[in-house]
């Protein structure tokens, strides 16, 4: 199948109620959901990244294209859900514990939304219990920490010991960031990785699983 | 309810460029041990803060005992330096607001520390404190009412108890709307956080302040900042999410919100990470706190110069006390701001404080957008434009049209550079502002839908 231009440019152009038309009408024209997000949302996702990168596009850009996706997505999930086809990779992502600070996070998670992801948001101030509840519950493949504060930097640590504790640890990718955070830190805490901007995490998160 | 302002302001305190000039203002302030602020000249505020460690009750003899060390060795510097007079802002860490006893007991060290330099060496000090606004803990926030609001009043009251001169807070009040408006560049949305939802949590909560510092004789309600709102905007322009125009725009409209402390009451100095603080001494005739390139330390900006020209204190913003080659870094920037004061002093003892005003501006004025709204001029005229408006909805617009122009002229003059981004994006701005409603309650429906289930309606009196 070729690419569906009409939903390609709408997700590029993060016009949301465009991309659902082209959505419902590429459904009713019997495409295949999966061909759909293959062949033109995610390109059309990757040329939002690349525009990013080169500072052509700024957060907003970026975010409206997630959001016009994940409408779209909204219509292909119960189609997906029905062929028995393998849902989006789920990450569990929060402001570790004694920190509220969310803008980054958020902005994270918006773009781990756009790009396929299925996001589980716990917000801020996250003990490392919630945490490994979140784990335990949500079956997440990847968790995503944040701090803003060097006094709650420690956190992230005790949040990774309650997941080796809890056994949980091996089940998932632990990727950290915020202000204060390096990727030094990450090393000597134990997390899989770090990425000092959204748009770096979002990579990360694709190359730690396709490693995987 | 909404809570009325307690005093309009309808004209500049200060209205003519001439006058606005660092260390001098309409309304000095006396504050803690023999210190008057704005009554000639700068003085350092130095803010500081924990390595990464966590606190608890476990490391809490810790934690006090780097406050111990910060305090001593940021006076030793100040006293060996013959500093004229210096304020010690202690940032409380949420942890320590959560726990108000812990931030009073923080209080109470560092307000030892300088009463002691006071009464050995007749240093003018006074102690800032800044308990963390954790009234939005819970998604919506509930901002007047639950336990974080009990708890943040507490903190509030008991630092006053334990020593604080002036409190101060850097409050969220629709913070929970603005972040989302601003990640998606909904400018609709950037105005309804910063001009209606804003300014009625502003009212309320600094009327609560004001009332604490008036049961604790001598506690000076300081004033606010907007860097929640404001600086956030900043660091992502900074990083090149958020256009540098929009940043700009943003800080202007941010005033309005940043006024509603004095209107209530606050006699300043404002917050130093209140970049809109030109705005307010330009209005209120008060002290402002200020910082810009002794701040990178904490975080960069294009403001480094141009942010001092109208300063009353000169901070560092934020420090972490980790060993330099010198010394701790509390008490290096201790000394790297002393010297700034020493420049800008010794220029005013000159009869050059104008000129050095000048260079100052000149130097960043026009190679952001963000300087260029800060400029003396530009401070004038948004500061006029805020004036010349009743309602604070009226007054955001105002602001954000100022700036606009402020911005609009520097490349009419090709003096001010924007890249093509940056352009469609400030020709968006303009037609923003000129689409919104003239009223208030037409942009509040407006966007029920869009923000409605991000804030408790009865927290802003709506």
């Amino acid at each position: 199948m070729a690419q569906n231009q009409d939903l390609y440019d709408a997700i590029l152009n993060g016009n949301a109620k465009k991309a659902y038309a082209a959505t419902e009408a590429a459904i009713a024209a019997g495409v295949e959901p999966m061909a759909l997000i293959q062949e033109s949302m995610v390109p059309a996702m990757d040329e939002v990244g690349r525009l990013f990168e080169c500072e052509e596009y700024f957060v907003p850009e970026l975010l409206l294209a997630g959001r016009a996706m994940k409408g779209a997505m909204e219509l292909l999930k119960p189609l997906l859900t029905a062929s028995g086809q393998k849902m989006a990779v789920r990450v569990v992502i929060g402001t570790v514990k004694g920190d509220l600070h969310d803008i980054g996070k958020n902005i994270v998670a918006s773009m781990l939304e756009g790009s396929g992801f299925e996001v589980i948001d716990l917000g801020t101030d996250v003990s490392p219990e919630n945490f490994v509840a979140a784990v335990e519950q949500r079956k997440p493949h990847v968790v995503c920490m944040s701090a803003l504060l060097t006094v709650t930097m420690p956190a992230m640590k005790l949040t990774i010991d309650a997941l080796q504790t809890a056994g949980l640890r091996t089940q998932v990718k632990v990727l950290i960031g915020g202000a204060p955070v390096t990727s030094q830190y990450a090393k000597e805490i134990g997390a899989d990785g770090y990425s000092e901007n959204a748009n770096g995490a979002v990579g990360l998160v694709k190359n730690l699983l396709a490693e995987a | 309810m909404i809570v009325e302002a307690a005093r309009r302001f309808t004209s500049l305190a200060i209205p003519s460029q001439d006058q606005l000039v660092f260390g001098v203002c309409p309304h000095p302030l006396a504050c803690g041990l023999g210190l008057t602020l704005g009554a000639g000249q700068v003085f350092p505020e130095v803010n500081f803060t924990l390595p990464p460690m966590s606190i608890t009750s476990e490391t809490w003899s810790d934690v006090t005992a780097h406050y111990e060390e910060m305090a001593a060795q940021i006076l030793r510097r100040a006293v060996a330096l013959a500093v004229p007079g210096i304020v010690l802002e202690f940032e409380l860490l949420p942890a320590m607001t959560d726990k108000p006893e812990w931030g009073a007991e923080i209080t109470a060290v560092l307000k030892r520390h300088l009463r002691a330099a006071h009464e050995k060496h007749h240093l003018p000090c006074a102690l800032r404190v800044t308990p963390t606004d954790i009234r939005d803990q819970q998604k919506p926030p509930l901002l007047r009412t639950g336990e974080p609001w009990q708890r943040l009043r507490r903190s509030l009251e008991l630092c006053a108890e334990a020593g604080a001169d002036i409190l101060s807070i850097e409050s969220v009040g629709s913070k929970e709307v603005h972040d989302q408006a601003l990640m998606f560049g909904d400018f609709p949305g950037i105005v309804f956080a910063l001009g209606v939802l804003a300014p009625r949590d502003m009212a309320w909560l600094w009327s609560e302040i004001v009332s604490i510092c008036a049961a604790h004789p001598g506690v000076v309600p300081g004033a606010d900042s907007a860097c929640g709102f404001a600086n956030t905007a900043m660091q992502l322009a900074h990083q090149k999410m958020l256009p540098e125009v929009l940043a700009a725009v943003v800080r202007a409209m941010s005033a309005v919100r940043s006024l509603a402390a004095f209107e209530q009451g606050a006699l300043g100095p404002s917050k130093d990470c209140a970049y809109e603080g030109p705005v307010m001494k330009a209005i209120t005739g008060q002290p402002i706190s200020m910082e810009g390139k002794s701040a990178a330390c904490a975080h960069f900006s294009p403001l480094g110069n141009i942010a001092a020209a109208m300063c009353d204190l000169w901070s560092n913003e934020s420090v972490q006390n980790v060993r330099l080659l010198s010394g701790n870094a509390p008490e290096a920037f201790t000394e790297i701001l002393a010297y700034d004061c020493r420049l800008m002093n010794a220029a005013t003892a000159a009869g050059g404080a104008l000129a050095l005003r000048e260079w100052m501006t000149a130097s960043d004025e026009w190679l952001s957008p963000q300087a260029a709204v800060l400029s003396p001029a530009a401070t004038l005229r948004i500061a006029s434009a805020i004036v010349a408006e009743e309602t604070p909805y009226r007054q955001t617009i105002a602001a954000g049209r100022a700036a606009v122009g402020v911005l609009n002229d520097g490349v009419a003059q090709e003096k001010l550079h924007l890249s093509r981004k940056e352009q469609q994006w400030f020709t968006r701005i303009e037609s923003g502002l000129d689409e919104l409603p003239a009223e208030e309650a037409v942009l509040i429906a407006a966007l029920e839908e869009q923000y409605g289930s991000l804030y408790d309606k009865a927290s802003y009196g709506l």
